[in-house]
């Protein structure tokens, strides 16, 4: 029996789509996190190597494999809880979607990753891609209080649960989020939630890099506490120079207090604009759309009192067009063109500096080439090779996460 | 590989000293609890390591010898899960007790386990900053400790419990080698080890340095206490003001019993006795027309749920007065009974009136004393049961009681514990709340780290409950919590050593 013909007798005829993957690959969306657990239990058996796809927007969809498992169908919302700022959402949903039901209860995810509105949220979990607003509310992880995942061979795996707090065991829900699926497939996810802020305002600044980050650096010696606060490159901004777009967002008495005090630091007047809520939505989705655009996409965590020098050498080694970066927190995220060579090179020097190159998205041959993590420091690798073969013993899942150096 | 205890005692002294190796009776019997009364292990030796070279060397010769090895900061926890058995060594760290680096630029701090949790923050005081969680017992409790639980604390609503704050790590693991996890950013490097770690109870292995996050202290403070005349009403005054937006820094809830233990007591806060529980609530931020504007919209959906009055703290004396009291309630407990288990549970914010209500109840089934002080804007409770552990069948009674309180938070859509950890306590709950697959999973990343299972062993995964687990290595199915076979044929000459 083919593939296919085993596939459809496990999950039915409407999971497998053999047309639509640009290389041949059949594509399985199953319906629910059982036939999940029931499909990759059969490839343990069958032998059979599986990519993981979400929406098919952000990590391409490329890498050699027998079949590609698509979690498109995995798009309900078992339960949005308003009075206890939690929900419960399967992980194909897309993030549109899902913030316009939270939305509709009052309720806000405060994460704004980068990629199409309809990236799904397996894949923001799996690859752990915060946005600009991992500044006031944290990485990725902050906003989860648990996951449920399908491992290599077809286990069902809870972690964590739907309160604020919890601790009872090993935190799972830690490894599946940014292991980009080499540890199983994210099928269900516990999130925390924030009421919607009362009062969301963007203001926006241009200027030549040196000039922002001094401001920047003034933001920070005085405190000032944005939700978002962001310099961008020109092309990401799509302005003549360098864009910093500072977002806060609370209570209308916050938003104002912190408007005033950042009007203080900064030097008073009117340097800053603020923007209209149509203007801001369309400066931070065109910014988290440009990523999803370019062929490679990475993240560096930094200082920040070293954002500057890393800017520097990133302008050196790989250019500077793309960029949106955190001076709060160091975290830089770049986009654009680059070979394997140099993002290579550039990852040592980063290793030398200590700080962590995260490759988010390129072509499998870059993937496979470079790996999303590269090489651990001494004694890690062996701990991540063994959590991999606990997790997907057989190497179901095709996930470049050393990379071939 | 030495086969004879006093051997092991013999190089345990050339690594450290001979003073700092414990093997008389009455010394390793201090060891014997944590901040639980309900569990005893006399330990069979305890071995204080004065710098992470020597716990390095410590954990490379109980790696040799196989034996079994349980790490310990101050021994505040609440679960049992610091204890350990008398073929085992204790290996307490609270003599690495130095803040190696405070970087008020990039907000972070390098300390070694053994480091006091509030120590910290007076450390980072001079440059404005703050090192967050804040359990209850932060005067005693060390980071280290905190790190193996993933301590909370009040502040932990707002700012996030430990695992929110810790950076990196250098860890010993169970064989000695000593591996680095996490960056100074925060960003991993590869997958979230440092998550991983953190919560892991000891079982991961020993953290001898850990960097964490600091934040600025608020400029802007407002302290309130509410008070209400029934439990319920205070729980839901809770849930409307998380449904606010406004996110304070801390909610805390305690009903009659322990204000008056608290009142009672030398702690005594101001607390309304005659109230049926008090919200002390906090808001902070750095500017202070937003947090007074907050505060005023607070009080006004408190006083709109049905609050007898609010009191906003006069000045910082009158603040810290209001968190002594919550803060040393546990102690206050004391003056009520002889006894105090102090239990932990979490449910959704909005099941709180209605846990009260079946806690009430299953205390009055067994006749027992319950007293709630707890984190009530996370739903994370503290039942607090008073009892005589003399008198004959009344542990039993408190054992029967936790179980029916523990089965009434998972009903609710709860779990077993939100900052205590699972230890030794908790572990009968474990298949409560997870089936076989993810206890087994647990179990097969715990020996990724520690394929022994020598460090702290029979914590934290119930080995009966776990389903077969076909990985990097098998795990076998016990019939009861054993720990998995060492090569140890080491035994302390518990009798010889009493001499």
């Amino acid at each position: 029996m083919s593939l296919v013909d085993r596939v459809r007798a496990l999950l039915g005829d409407d999971a497998v789509d053999v047309a639509a993957t640009h290389d041949g690959v059949p594509r399985v969306a199953p319906a629910s996190p059982d036939a999940v657990a029931l499909l990759l239990g059969t490839a343990r058996e069958e032998g059979w190597h599986v990519r993981i796809e979400g929406a098919g927007s952000w990590l391409p969809t490329d890498a050699p494999v027998d079949l590609a498992l698509t979690t498109r169908r995995l798009d309900h919302v078992p339960a949005i809880e308003p009075q206890d700022l939690a929900a419960t959402v399967e992980a194909g949903i897309g993030c549109d979607l899902l913030r316009q039901q939270l939305a509709d209860r009052g309720t806000w995810l405060a994460l704004d990753p980068p990629g199409l509105a309809g990236r799904s949220l397996g894949s923001v979990v799996a690859t752990a891609t915060a946005g600009p607003l991992r500044q006031g509310f944290g990485p990725v992880r902050d906003h989860l209080l648990g996951v449920t995942f399908v491992t290599g061979d077809g286990r069902l795996v809870q972690s964590g649960g739907r309160v604020m707090k919890n601790v009872a065991g090993y935190d799972l829900t830690k490894l599946a989020a940014g292991g980009f699926g080499a540890f199983g497939v994210i099928v269900l996810v516990h999130l925390r939630l924030r009421a919607l802020p009362r009062a969301d305002q963007t203001l926006v600044l241009e200027g030549s890099r040196e000039e922002l980050a001094q401001v920047s650096e003034d933001i920070a010696a005085a405190a000032v506490q944005p939700a978002a606060h962001e310099l961008m490159s020109p092309a990401l901004a799509r302005r003549e120079r360098w864009l910093l777009a500072v977002r806060f967002a609370g209570s209308a008495a916050l938003v104002s207090a912190e408007e005033t005090a950042l009007r203080a630091a900064t030097g008073g007047g009117g340097r800053f604009t603020p923007l209209r809520a149509d203007e801001a939505h369309a400066l931070w989705m065109r910014a988290a759309e440009s990523f999803a655009t370019r062929p490679v996409t990475f993240r560096i965590g930094g200082l920040p009192d070293s954002s500057d020098e890393l800017l520097d050498l990133l302008q050196h080694q790989v250019g500077d067009e793309w960029i949106s970066a955190s001076p709060g927190v160091g975290a830089i995220r770049w986009g654009g063109e680059t070979t394997v060579d140099r993002l290579r090179r550039l990852r040592r020097s980063l290793a030398g500096l200590e700080v962590p190159l995260t490759l988010e998205r390129a072509s499998w041959p870059v993937r496979a080439a470079v790996g999303h993590f590269g090489a651990y420091r001494e004694g890690v690798g062996p701990l991540v090779a063994g959590l991999r073969r606990t997790f997907d013993p057989a190497e179901a899942f095709v996930v470049a996460v050393e990379g071939a150096e | 590989m030495t086969r004879d205890g006093r051997s092991l005692i013999a190089a345990l002294a050339g690594i450290v000293g001979a003073r700092h190796v414990r093997t008389a009776l009455p010394e390793r019997i201090t060891y014997a609890r944590d901040g639980l009364p309900t569990h005893r292990r006399v330990p069979g030796v305890v071995v204080l390591p004065g710098s992470r070279d020597e716990v390095i060397a410590i954990v490379r010769l109980l790696a040799a010898l196989g034996v079994p090895f349980v790490p310990r900061g101050a021994g505040t926890g609440l679960s049992g899960g610091a204890l350990a058995d008398a073929d085992a060594v204790l290996v307490v760290l609270t003599r690495l007790n130095r803040i190696l680096r405070i970087d008020p630029r990039n907000h972070l701090a390098v300390v070694e386990p053994g480091v006091v949790n509030v120590r910290l923050s007076a450390a980072a005081a001079p440059d404005g900053l703050l090192y967050s969680p804040d359990p209850s017992s932060q005067t005693a409790c060390t980071i280290g400790g905190n790190v193996a639980e993933n301590a909370g604390g009040p502040h932990c609503l707002k700012y996030g419990v430990t695992a929110t704050h810790v950076l990196a790590l250098e860890v010993v693991l169970a064989d000695g080698q000593v591996v680095e996890l996490g960056s100074l950013s925060g960003e991993p490097w590869g997958p979230d080890l440092v998550g991983l770690f953190v919560g892991s109870e000891g079982n991961f292995g020993i953290a001898t340095r850990i960097t964490v996050r600091l934040l600025p202290v608020p400029r802007a403070v407002r302290t309130l206490l509410a008070d209400f005349a029934a439990l319920r009403t205070a729980g839901e005054a809770v849930s409307a003001v998380i449904a606010s937006g406004i996110v304070p820094a801390a909610l805390e809830m305690m009903d009659q019993s322990c204000i008056r233990a608290v009142e009672d007591s030398v702690y005594a806060a101001g607390y309304p006795r005659d109230a049926a529980a008090v919200l002390l609530l906090e808001l902070d931020g750095a500017q202070e027309s937003a947090v007074a504007a907050d505060a005023e919209t607070i009080a006004g959906i408190l006083h709109a749920h049905g609050a007898r009055s609010v009191t906003v703290a006069a000045d910082a004396k009158q603040r810290e007065r209001l968190w002594q009291g919550r803060k040393k309630a546990f102690g206050a407990m004391g003056r009520l009974s002889r006894d105090l288990v102090v239990q932990d549970a979490v449910v959704p914010r909005s099941a709180l009136p209605d846990v009260l209500e079946t806690i009430a109840r299953i205390a009055g089934a067994y006749g027992l004393t319950v007293s709630n002080v707890f984190h009530a804007g996370d739903g994370n409770l503290h039942p607090n049961i008073s009892f005589d552990g003399r008198v004959p069948g009344l542990k039993a009674r408190v054992d029967e009681a936790s179980g029916e309180i523990m089965a009434a938070c998972i009903a609710a859509g709860g779990t077993i514990t939100g900052e205590h950890g699972v230890g030794l306590d908790k572990l009968r709950y474990m298949p409560l709340l997870f089936d076989g697959d993810a206890l087994a999973a647990m179990r097969a990343v715990r020996r990724v780290f520690d394929p022994e299972e020598r460090v702290n062993p029979g914590k934290v995964v119930p080995v009966h409950a776990c389903r077969e687990w076909v990985g990097s290595v098998s795990a076998e199915r016990g019939t009861r919590n054993a720990r998995a076979d060492v090569r140890s044929d080491f035994r302390v000459p518990t009798s010889a050593l009493e001499t």
